[in-house]
């Protein structure tokens, strides 16, 4: 990989940010979708496509890619804007999401959309694909590596929990899973549904490794792969701890904004925030 | 008919279908360095054991999940393998159901083997006699389904499985049951065989209930009236020319299987006729009920899918024609 030099960290900062302003005028457009999740992992994704990735938009089935499944199917706008600003497809299609006729479905679709490894939108099943494919990889001899994004929500399913049986019996070190720790799901907070932590302790007993970082920050972030992809006994876990809805201030820590999507008035209000930046610039 | 195969009624071969499995995996696996197989804790009984002897490294021992089961090998098949997956029927795909619907929406090249299917797993009782699988896969886009009459016939399914790119469900039994085809039957996916000709019904059977409804073509025969029987082994896609053309030749159509009549084979027998050549059907299978403990042959007659019941069922539908 690349050296992350400060300019590098800057460039996914803004590509993240961008990434955001598409995501919020994809859900307006749409009319329904998943808001609080699409815009926390911005952050993990602009990682993911302007540096972690070993890929080729061009050439989306090059055997040798390294392979990002999404189990978290719903927060798909936030993969679709990082696809496309990455180069996968015109970022004039994403306003498309969630149409008819679309290549982007409501819930990732492989056989609609190159680039997408897998369907994912039925909790858990990704992270069990994912398994496979790092498997797969492992029987081949290949030296390319297995990602997948869940959402903390989602860990409530058994599905998951076979999985990571599976992946620490077969010591699957090619294999490293995100957690977007933001703490909501639909009904409310995560440990109000159904109560998950200690999370890393749960992950370390099934045999993983467990790094927490921030998911708003890039450099830990970025390293925290690193550290995975030098560890060559166990699966990684990395629990991004996020604030839900980042980057729109009347979204944030709400679990309201878990499925909801904002309307025209409040589209514009969380573009201008995203556009200056919270304030932090004057204009647009 | 020219083209009627003969098929062995003798009775005297018996093995169960799941054995053919074992042995056809194993070709599957000589042929293609690509196919691997997962098991859920039941290595001995879906007779994947063979395949694990043969190719050790290319066996995964999954423990006893069957959904993880089944996305795991859709990642494999995503990834280039392909991915045998066995556990029993009532596990897989009864409880693995959204996952290989997910799976079959990526087109993954998986081959789901439920083992024990049928009332006739016998003493194990209701709980593991899977009879409402072939509804629950047949109704999946692309997905294709596949219910052996024996063990030989169950080899080659195997065989062709691996050649085909897609999603395959083979369903198999775990009791012994008659050797009716031979190493040169033919056998082709959804491509139906006329076992035995006659004019005045159809039996259309699939899985090892075509020994019954064989026999029960010979008691009729004895009475003076001649049936076509038909060899269904493909439920999905179905072969329609072949049922199409039983209907037409014969004007009353009785199906045959071991599983709910509900959504079962014949039920997608009715789709076709209802479409294309309406005639007089009767049903045997399991009339929405579940099964109970007791030995296979009990339990068939009990249930009413014995050879007594395929020629009551023939003589019924002959007088609705």
């Amino acid at each position: 990989m690349l050296d992350l030099t400060d300019k590098k960290v800057l460039a996914i900062e803004e590509a993240a940010n961008t990434i955001r302003e598409d995501i919020i005028q994809m859900l307006l457009a749409a009319g329904s979708g998943h808001s609080a999740g699409s815009l926390d992992m911005a952050d993990v994704f602009a990682a993911f496509y302007f540096h972690i990735l070993n890929h080729d938009p061009k050439n989306p089935d090059w055997a040798d890619r390294d392979r990002l499944i999404l189990s978290a199917g719903h927060i798909c706008p936030v993969r679709y804007a990082a696809m496309a600003r990455a180069g996968y497809f015109p970022v004039e299609e994403l306003l498309t999401l969630r149409k008819f006729g679309s290549r982007l479905q409501g819930h990732p679709e492989r056989m609609h959309l190159p680039g997408l490894e897998t369907t994912s939108g039925p909790l858990g099943e990704g992270v069990a694909q994912a398994a496979g494919m790092a498997y797969a990889a492992r029987l081949d001899g290949k030296s390319w590596r297995t990602y997948c994004v869940m959402g903390d929500g989602e860990q409530d399913c058994g599905i998951v929990w076979e999985t990571l049986l599976f992946a620490g019996a077969y010591k699957l070190s090619n294999l490293t899973v995100i957690i977007d720790r933001n703490n909501i799901q639909i009904d409310g907070p995560t440990e109000k549904v159904m109560p998950l932590e200690s999370l890393k302790a749960k992950y370390e007993s099934f045999n993983w490794r467990v790094i927490e970082v921030g998911g708003h920050n890039i450099r830990q972030f970025v390293e925290a792969v690193e550290e995975a992809k030098a560890t060559e006994d166990r699966p990684t876990c990395i629990i991004a701890h996020t604030i839900a809805g980042k980057g729109v201030d009347f979204m944030e820590y709400k679990f309201e904004w878990h499925g909801a999507v904002p309307n025209p008035e409040q589209a514009e209000k969380a573009l201008k925030e995203l556009r200056t930046l919270g304030g932090k610039i004057e204009s647009e | 008919m020219s083209d009627t195969l003969k098929f062995d009624i003798s009775g005297k071969t018996q093995l169960p279908t799941r054995m053919g499995f074992g042995d056809g995996l194993v070709i599957a696996g000589k042929n293609d360095p690509n196919v691997v197989a997962l098991c859920a804790d039941l290595t001995e009984s879906t007779r994947m054991i063979l395949f694990k002897k043969e190719f050790p490294d290319r066996f995964i021992q999954m423990g006893i999940y069957e959904q993880a089961l089944v996305s795991i090998s859709a990642g494999l098949a995503l990834a280039g393998k392909v991915p045998f997956l066995s556990s029993y029927a009532m596990f897989s795909p009864g409880r693995s159901w959204d996952q290989v619907r997910t799976a079959c929406l990526s087109k993954a090249n998986i081959k789901i083997i439920g083992s024990h299917a049928g009332v006739s797993v016998g003493p194990d009782g209701a709980t593991h006699q899977a009879i409402e699988d072939m509804a629950i896969t047949r109704c999946i886009p692309d997905l294709i389904v596949i219910n052996p009459c024996d063990s030989i016939e169950a080899r080659k399914a195997t065989v062709e499985a691996a050649k085909v790119v897609g999603p395959v469900y083979i369903r198999l039994a775990r009791e012994k049951t008659p050797v009716m085809t031979s190493d040169d039957t033919p056998f082709a996916i959804s491509k139906a065989q006329v076992v035995h000709d006659g004019k005045d019904a159809a039996i259309i059977a699939c899985g090892p209930l075509l020994y019954q409804s064989l026999m029960a073509a010979e008691e009729l025969a004895k009475e003076g009236i001649e049936c076509r029987v038909v060899n269904n082994h493909t439920i999905k896609p179905m072969d329609e020319k072949t049922i199409i053309a039983a209907a037409k030749d014969c004007g009353a159509v009785v199906t045959v299987e071991e599983h709910q009549i509900a959504g079962g084979m014949g039920s997608a027998v009715a789709e076709i006729l209802a479409q294309n050549d309406p005639v007089p059907m009767e049903f045997v299978g399991v009339h929405d009920q579940f099964g109970q403990s007791g030995q296979p042959n009990e339990l068939l007659e009990f249930y009413g899918m014995g050879v007594k019941d395929v020629v009551k069922a023939v003589k019924a539908v002959i007088k609705r024609k």
